[in-house]
C-alpha cells in the first residue's frame, strides 16, 4: 500500500451495533408479530413482511459498504457490481413470483383437487 | 508479487497497462467478479424458494412452528432464538475480519494472526450451529400421517395444543422388521422405520376422541370458503386448519404413510418443497461458510508463517475478507426468507 491507512477500529464497531440492533428489532418483531402490521397488507404482502425486507437490504447496504469497503472503491467499480446485481435480480424476482402466482391461481382454480 | 499484487504507482496512460482501470488491484476484482457471480447464484435459489412458496401459498409451513428449539431447552418453544444466535454469530465473525483487515493495513501482523483465528473460530462455531439445526429439523418432533393425495396431516387436542404421535398411538402386537440390505436381496433396502406403524397410529387415534387433525392449508377468510367440518373456536387467521372429529376421521380414512421428521422426499411440516429447499439452500450457504473457514485456515497459517511481512503487503488478508463478509451477507438475506417472512 502506496498511502499510509489509519485505523478505522471505532466505525467498525458502530457499524456491529448498528447491525446486531437491525437484527434484534427483526427478531422482536418476528416473535410478537404486531397484529397491526402482520394483518395488514400493502401490494400483496403484509406489512411485517415489507419491514423485514427493508431491514435486510439496510443491513446488506451496511455490510456492502463498510465492511466489505465498497464506500472506498472507485464509482464505476461499485456501480458495476452494485447495479448489476439489482437490476438482475430485481429482474429475477419479478418475472418468477409473478409466474409463480399464475400458477396458484391455475390449481385454485382447477377441476382436478391436487392437496386432499 | 508483481502477477498478484499491483501497485498504485503507475502513471502510464489507460491502454499503456499496468493500471487499474477501476482501482482495484487484480485479486481484488477478481474476487468482486466471483461474489457478483455467486450473488447471481444464490439469488436464483432464493428465487426459485420464493417461486415454490408462492405457487403453494395457503399451504407453505410456517417458519416459527418448525424452527423452535434451542439448545440445553428442552420442550421449551424457543422460536428465532437460536437462528438469531447464529446471526450474531456470524456478524461478529465478519467484524474480526474487517479488524484484521484493518490491522494488515498497519503491517501488525501479530494483530492480524488474532483477529484471523477469532474469524475461524467464529465460522466454526457457525458450522456447528447449522448442524445442530439440521439435526433437529431432520429428527422432527411430532410426527404427521401422509394422505393418499400426498398432503399432511398433523395433530392436536381439543384445545388446539400439538400433540406428538407418541402420545396418543396404541402400540400393536405386530412385527415389521426394517428391510436391510443383510437379510434380503442384497442392493435393495429401505429407510429407518417410523417408531409408530400406520395401524398403530390409527388405532390411536380412533381410541382417542379428543385427537384432531390439523391440516396443511392456513386459515383465512378465502381458505375458509372452501373447508369442511372446521373446529369451531380453533381456527384463527395465518394458523393451520383444525378439523372437527367428523371431518378428522373422515381425512385420516385417507392415510397412507407415517412420517417422522424431514428427508428429500417428504416431511412431517408440510409441503414437500420446503424441506428440499432449506436443505439445499441452507446447505449451499453452510458448504460456502466451510470453504471460508478452510481458506481463512490457509491464509491464517501464511500470516503466522511471515508470507506476508516478506511482500510487504496484506492484501491476501483483504481479498479473502471480501469473500467471508460476502458469506454473512448471503446468510442475512437467507435468515429473512426462511425464518422471519
Amino acid at each position: 500500500m502506496a498511502h499510509a491507512h489509519e485505523s478505522n477500529t471505532g466505525r467498525i464497531w458502530k457499524v456491529f451495533w448498528f447491525l446486531s440492533a437491525v437484527t434484534i428489532v427483526e427478531v422482536v418483531l418476528g416473535i410478537f408479530k404486531p397484529h397491526s402490521l402482520y394483518m395488514n397488507n400493502f401490494i400483496g404482502m403484509n406489512l411485517l413482511n415489507w419491514i423485514f425486507i427493508i431491514l435486510t437490504l439496510v443491513k446488506a447496504y451496511g455490510i456492502v459498504w463498510a465492511f466489505m469497503h465498497m464506500e472506498g472503491e472507485k464509482s464505476s467499480l461499485r456501480r458495476s457490481v452494485v447495479w448489476t446485481v439489482i437490476f438482475l435480480v430485481l429482474y429475477l424476482v419479478f418475472i418468477l413470483l409473478t409466474e409463480a402466482h399464475y400458477v396458484f391461481e391455475v390449481f385454485k382454480n382447477a377441476t382436478i383437487k391436487w392437496n386432499f | 508479487m508483481g502477477a498478484t499484487v499491483t501497485t498504485a504507482n503507475s502513471l502510464g496512460k489507460t491502454w499503456d497497462g499496468g493500471n487499474e482501470p477501476l482501482g482495484a488491484s487484480y485479486g481484488k476484482l477478481m474476487m468482486w467478479f466471483f461474489i457478483v457471480s455467486d450473488a447471481l447464484t444464490f439469488s436464483g435459489f432464493l428465487a426459485a424458494y420464493g417461486f415454490s412458496r408462492f405457487k403453494f401459498i395457503e399451504t407453505w409451513p410456517l417458519a416459527d412452528e418448525v424452527f423452535t428449539h434451542f439448545p440445553f431447552m428442552h420442550g421449551v418453544t424457543a422460536p428465532m432464538y437460536y437462528v438469531a444466535l447464529m446471526t450474531f454469530i456470524l456478524i461478529f465473525s465478519s467484524v474480526t475480519m474487517v479488524l484484521a483487515v484493518d490491522a494488515g493495513h498497519q503491517m501488525k501482523q501479530s494483530k492480524v494472526a488474532f483477529y484471523m483465528f477469532l474469524t475461524i473460530i467464529g465460522g466454526l462455531i457457525f458450522v456447528g450451529s447449522q448442524a445442530w439445526e439440521w439435526k433437529n429439523f431432520i429428527s422432527g418432533e411430532y410426527g404427521a400421517i401422509e394422505t393418499k393425495g400426498g398432503s399432511i396431516l398433523q395433530f392436536v387436542d381439543t384445545k388446539g395444543k400439538r400433540l406428538k404421535l407418541e402420545d396418543f398411538a396404541i402400540a400393536l402386537p405386530e412385527e415389521r422388521v426394517q428391510h436391510k440390505a443383510s437379510n434380503g436381496i442384497w442392493f435393495e433396502s429401505e429407510s429407518d422405520l417410523p417408531s409408530f406403524s400406520l395401524a398403530e397410529v390409527q388405532a390411536g387415534f380412533k381410541a382417542n376422541p379428543g385427537v384432531l387433525v390439523r391440516t396443511e392449508i392456513i386459515y383465512s377468510a378465502e381458505t375458509a370458503k372452501n373447508a369442511k367440518g372446521l373446529q369451531p373456536e380453533l381456527n384463527k387467521p395465518k394458523h393451520k386448519m383444525v378439523l372437527n372429529r367428523a371431518e378428522s376421521e373422515a381425512r385420516m380414512a385417507d392415510a397412507r404413510l407415517v412420517v417422522e421428521g424431514a428427508n428429500l422426499t417428504r416431511n412431517e411440516y408440510g409441503s414437500k418443497l420446503f424441506a428440499d429447499f432449506f436443505f439445499f439452500i441452507t446447505g449451499f450457504h453452510g458448504f460456502h461458510v466451510f470453504s471460508g473457514v478452510i481458506i481463512n485456515i490457509i491464509i491464517f497459517i501464511n500470516v503466522l508463517l511471515g508470507t506476508y511481512e516478506k511482500r510487504r503487503s496484506y492484501e491476501m488478508i483483504e481479498k479473502v475478507g471480501l469473500y467471508w463478509h460476502f458469506v454473512d451477507l448471503v446468510w442475512v438475506f437467507v435468515f429473512t426468507f426462511f425464518y422471519l417472512v
